[in-house]
């Protein structure tokens, strides 16, 4: 091999590399606060400072198979930015060695305004997220020490810590911290219904307008603005089989069969929907909550009302609230190029 | 040299007891600090223990244990003038493997010089430092390296005593072509929610027979090297307050039934002796 080519293979990793490239994102790497949120639960300056190196690890953490045990799966690959970081097309993912899981990937944004993880919430503190999906048989089949250590031994990862945090030691915290940074700063807040919201008249059409007043009537209890979701655990009456939801971390029978309301923003661009991915269209999902809600002793009282189960919908107001629920993707998320 | 170091040390505990019988004499000064070592020493009943030796539990079952380990935290040593020392928080979690050598010996330093009749500690991670930033797991609770295995990540919270091993009273696993049985006992109460909590603390006194060589207080002197000699008694996790029976229980962890085993963690800790 001659002195160029090495000069150029040189430059070729370099250039593949994206920390080194010199048009980062033009969008800066902060945490904002959108005006008509509430306060968010992590509070970042005083926990996970923002730093764009930090990020910048964080991304590559995200995006590296290296976290799995065969090398073969990387956190993005079930949480893919077109799908609002959810898996489509799979209501299970699948891990190393094709083995599926049990629920479906939730979309990941505006983390930082969540008190609990999971679709049972079993887990408080998104720093301490990512341990379960690495260490999870059935998803990343890794040990954390054992990441850790492949990264300590990587020609690359020693420097990136350092540019991040100052010297080259891959601890826990900064491991984990440096991911959550990457998520914590996928804020979205920039739907039609958002600017709805923040006062342009023409961000949303007469049909999702109405969708809006249909959506506040029925469905806001749960999916509460501007959120759109309380982030409680409630049973929703669809069928769940052995998954008892709630109840494996309280082990309070009153929490069976119950799951995390999740948020409907992007609802549109991430399906499949429920906790098991069963229903594969926001169309199914209005006809769950208005034809096939299942009783049982931990139903949400919501959804029995005045001695009918469910939430009465007729088509006139379904088609309005799916108009609604298309209103609320993100497009700005969905293409932000810091994310990729 | 062993004779010559029991004649020493039988020699120092005299001169130490006789200061001890003069009540009102203090041979230490105010602001004088001391060390202590405490030595967490696995018996089955009063056998040794050791993994893969086969024991016999009070209920008839053979067990043979390949993993023991268990976090001691938030010790405080209480004095005989009704004071007490707490060791400071972030120097008070110690993570004991049977695998690993040194792990049972605990070296605490910067004590007040006094004599100490009783000692507190917690089997297990207080609820708190259980919701604590991940920056101040480090060290024992490190999660990514001393603690991993300690630690359940969909449920997030430490595993407080971890004991496993074989024995044919558990039914038989084809997939692992063994009878086994696994004890990982933890669970802080809940964060939101409230479900178990086998936080167990407990407070053990010294042994208050008149000892030969052992004293009836943990004499902490600003040249002294007391070693505390405590005993994880292993037969007790199945014949203590509960009866543990494998064959009833075979798998047991984050579910009510790890309740009454960590209830048995009174019976499974005390102290022997001490020496000076």
């Amino acid at each position: 091999m001659n002195r160029l080519s090495v000069f150029l293979l040189l430059a070729l990793g370099f250039g593949a590399c994206k920390k080194d490239q010199p048009t980062e994102p033009q969008t800066p790497i902060e945490f904002r606060k959108p005006a008509h949120f509430p306060e968010p639960v992590y509070d970042l300056p005083a926990r996970n400072p923002v730093n764009s190196e930090v990020f910048v690890l964080g991304r590559r953490l995200f995006f590296d198979p290296i976290l799995s045990l065969d090398g073969s799966i990387s956190c993005g690959d079930c949480h893919q930015q077109a799908a609002a970081f959810a898996h489509p097309e799979h209501p299970l993912s699948h891990g190393i060695h094709d083995q599926f899981g049990t629920r479906n990937s939730p979309a990941l944004f505006n983390l930082a305004w969540q008190p609990h993880f999971f679709w049972d919430g079993g887990v408080h503190d998104l720093d301490l997220f990512a341990i379960s999906p690495i260490e999870n048989p059935v998803e990343m089949g890794e040990k954390l020490p054992n990441v850790l250590e492949k990264l300590r031994r990587h020609a690359e990862y020693p420097g990136v810590f350092a540019k991040a945090y100052g010297d080259t030691a891959v601890t826990t915290e900064r491991f984990l911290k440096s991911l959550s940074q990457f998520m914590l700063l996928m804020v979205s807040d920039n739907s039609p219904y958002d600017r709805h919201l923040t006062g342009d008249a023409a961000a949303l059409t007469d049909t999702e307008k109405a969708g809006l007043e249909i959506f506040r009537a029925k469905c806001a209890s749960c999916h509460t603005e501007p959120l759109l979701t309380d982030f409680s655990f409630r049973n929703n009456g669809f069928p769940s089989g052995i998954d008892f939801g709630r109840e494996r971390i309280t082990l309070n029978p009153d929490d069976k069969y119950k799951f995390k309301v999740p948020s409907l923003r992007n609802v549109a661009k991430s399906a499949p929907y429920m906790h098991n991915g069963r229903i594969a269209t926001l169309e199914a999902v209005l006809d769950h909550y208005a034809t096939t809600v299942k009783d049982g002793p931990t139903l949400d009282p919501l959804l029995r009302q005045n001695g009918s189960l469910g939430i009465p919908l007729s088509d006139d107001e379904k088609a309005k609230l799916l108009a609604f629920l298309n209103a609320l993707t993100d497009e700005e998320f969905l293409n932000d190029e810091r994310f990729r | 040299m062993k004779k010559f170091a029991l004649l020493f040390g039988a020699a120092l505990s005299l001169v130490v007891v006789s200061c001890h019988k003069h009540d009102d004499e203090k041979d230490w000064a105010d602001g004088d600090l001391g060390t202590l070592e405490m030595e967490f020493d696995s018996r089955f009943g009063d056998d040794d223990f050791a993994l893969g030796t086969e024991y016999t539990t009070a209920h008839g079952e053979t067990v043979k244990i390949s993993k023991l380990q268990y976090f001691i935290s938030n010790i405080v040593l209480h004095n005989e003038d009704g004071t007490e020392y707490v060791i400071p928080q972030n120097d008070s979690y110690f993570l004991i493997k049977e695998d690993k050598a040194g792990s049972n010996l605990l070296k605490i330093s910067n004590i007040p010089a006094g004599n100490y009749d009783h000692v507190e500690f917690t089997v297990g991670v207080d609820s708190l430092r259980n919701t604590m930033d991940v920056s101040q797991r480090t060290g024992a609770l490190d999660v990514g390296g001393d603690a991993a295995g300690m630690y359940w990540s969909w449920n997030s919270g430490y595993i407080f005593f971890k004991i496993e091993g074989e024995s044919p009273s558990a039914p038989f696993d084809s997939t692992l072509n063994g009878n086994f049985w696994w004890y990982h006992i933890g669970g802080f109460g809940g964060m939101t929610s409230k479900t178990i909590n086998n936080i167990r603390t407990l407070e053990l006194e010294l042994p208050q027979e008149a000892g030969h060589d052992h004293g009836t207080a943990i004499e902490i002197r600003k040249d002294g090297d007391p070693h505390l000699h405590l005993f994880t008694d292993v037969s007790k996790i199945f014949g203590g307050t509960t009866a543990v029976k494998i064959a009833e229980n075979p798998i047991v962890m984050f579910a009510p039934y790890s309740v009454e085993i960590s209830k048995n963690f009174a019976d499974v800790f005390k102290i022997d002796h001490i020496h000076q």
